[in-house]
């Protein structure tokens, strides 16, 4: 099966709970319901499989939680479709815990 | 040597207070009287000034020289009024900068007190005013009179809520967002978008930082990025986690840059930005181009569901400071005072006694005796704990602790009990000569 690798960044906080700043994740090109990877599918591998302790500090429901903003190659997901953004070979995905210290 | 046994030792110490009371209470009035008092009716607006005075062009001609600014530019920043909620790290460098480069007037909004733990980053404060307990606000704006006379600066020493922000933030035509904590972002943020205001925001937090202008030439507000607030615990405050002293001052100084560009309306064709700055790694800055304004955000869509303003402690489920929180999880027969701690401790009564502090929190100071397993770790390495009986757990301020004997008492060890009020409770209480950090 074809696989494709991004590489994913945390901060904010986030790196915490996983177990670097930085790293890069290995999926299938399709997804298990044989559709293209997407964000979603990311986010999904990164709970079950990067993800130290305390999943309700990353991730509610398929999502991520309240309070954390997605970059997909340094632009708001929003504008690149969410969750159903498709994954490219050599995208970067930064997940970022909006700070609120002054 | 005061003797505190006698009579007289005690007549002596009173003499002694006295007239450290008196010469205190004159520096705080001198203090006071080098601040203009005519700043307090600065809030209504004057009539805008036309041309600058001789001082005035002396001053500012480094800004004259450069046609980005010239004389009109340097007019608009005269003629304008911004207010700053929040003196703290980020706020002490955009104050100054704003007063120095000739804002017109300026509002401070701080109700804390200024604190010698402040003073590694909060720049615009000093030790003398830690001691003498003057307000944020207050100090500030004596910050303020000494670098520019010509800048009239209100000190507003009130805790900003949803009764007073709308008729106190409307004064001004820019509102810099350097507050410390979740619900007063989301309550500053709702003000602006009523009150039609751009807010300048900024954050910091260990060893980075992140800004945005929002509610700006139809860009998006903060609830168009953060329609919920996150969950209380996956904030932390720089109480908890701590901050280099200059990240905030970094990110203080590019509000007060922001500021600048949103009142001479440079480059207005910008996409919203989140500008994200990373002290220690690379790359330093980050520019992400934002989302523009919501169509289903609450506040400031069309279809708007928040007219006036709400609750924000509760809405956020956290208080609108960034102190640390009360947590009453266990029973009391689960839980002793640091004074009968200490009793038993004096009495060598054979215990464990488990601090579940972080490593670098334990390296600041620790009580004798005390094992360090981070609450963080427990879980992991319980079987590193001694069936001890009793197990006394503390950790800063009390709340960990209480998390950690829940923890302990359903991994089987059942006379796990915590200091109330931990660390900080034990300094006020038993050891004044035990380090608060």
């Amino acid at each position: 099966m074809a696989n494709l690798t991004v590489t994913v960044e945390f901060s904010g906080g986030l790196e915490s709970l996983f177990p670097g700043v930085e790293q890069t994740v290995t999926l299938p090109t399709t997804n298990a319901a044989g559709a293209p990877s997407t964000v979603k599918d990311l986010i999904q591998w990164l709970r079950d499989n990067a993800l130290k302790e305390k999943p309700e500090l990353f991730v509610s429901g398929d999502t991520v939680r309240p309070g954390i903003l997605v970059l997909i190659n340094d632009v708001d997901w929003e504008l690149e479709g969410e969750l159903e953004y498709q994954l490219q070979a050599k995208d970067n995905v930064v997940f970022i815990s909006t700070l609120h210290g002054g | 040597m005061v003797d505190h046994g006698t009579p007289e030792g005690l007549t002596a110490e009173n003499r002694r207070l006295v007239k450290e009371v008196a010469q205190l209470r004159a520096e705080l009035s001198a203090l006071r009287a080098e601040a203009p008092s005519s700043s307090v009716d600065s809030a209504t607006d004057p009539t805008p000034v036309t041309n600058l005075t001789n001082p005035e062009i002396a001053r500012y001609s480094r800004h004259l020289l450069m046609p980005e600014i010239g004389v009109t530019g340097q007019l608009k920043l005269r003629n304008a009024a911004v207010v700053v909620v929040g003196a703290g790290g980020l706020g002490s460098p955009c104050l100054l900068y704003l007063a120095a480069m000739g804002v017109g007037r300026l509002g401070v909004v701080d109700h804390d007190r200024v604190e010698v733990s402040n003073l590694q980053r909060q720049v615009i404060h000093t030790e003398r005013a830690g001691e003498l307990g003057v307000t944020k606000a207050q100090s500030a704006r004596d910050a303020v009179a000494r670098l520019n006379a010509a800048c009239r600066c209100t000190a507003h020493e009130i805790h900003l809520n949803s009764d007073n922000a709308l008729e106190l933030l409307s004064a001004y035509d820019v509102v810099v967002d350097a507050t410390d904590n979740a619900a007063t972002r989301y309550l500053v943020n709702d003000a602006c978008v009523l009150l039609d205001r751009p807010l300048v925001s900024a954050s910091a937090l260990r060893l980075e930082g992140q800004l945005t202008v929002y509610h700006h030439r139809g860009g998006p507000c903060y609830r168009c990025l953060f329609p919920e607030p996150p969950p209380p615990a996956a904030v932390t405050n720089c109480s908890e986690g701590g901050v280099l002293g200059v990240v905030p001052g970094v990110l203080g100084t590019l509000q007060a840059l922001e500021v600048v560009k949103v009142l001479l309306d440079v480059a207005p064709d910008a996409p919203p930005v989140l500008m994200l700055f990373s002290a220690f790694r690379q790359p330093t800055f980050r520019a992400i181009r934002l989302r523009g304004r919501q169509p289903r955000c609450a506040v400031c869509g069309p279809d708007a569901t928040i007219t006036h303003l709400l609750d924000y402690p509760t809405l956020c489920g956290q208080a609108q400071h960034d102190g640390p929180s009360t947590l009453a999880l266990l029973p009391a027969n689960q839980r002793v005072t640091c004074s009968s701690y200490a009793a038993a401790a004096r009495a060598r009564v054979p215990h464990l006694l488990l601090d579940v502090r972080e490593p670098v929190q334990f390296a600041i100071c620790h009580l004798p005796g005390a094992i360090n397993v981070a609450w963080s770790e427990l879980p992991g390495r319980i079987d590193e704990i001694p069936k001890a009986d009793p197990i006394y757990v503390v950790c800063r301020f009390g709340n960990d602790s209480q998390e950690a004997v829940q923890y302990l008492r359903q991994a089987g060890y059942s006379t796990a009990r915590d200091l109330i009020g931990g660390l900080h409770a034990w300094s006020a209480s038993v050891d004044p000569d035990f380090p608060v950090y």
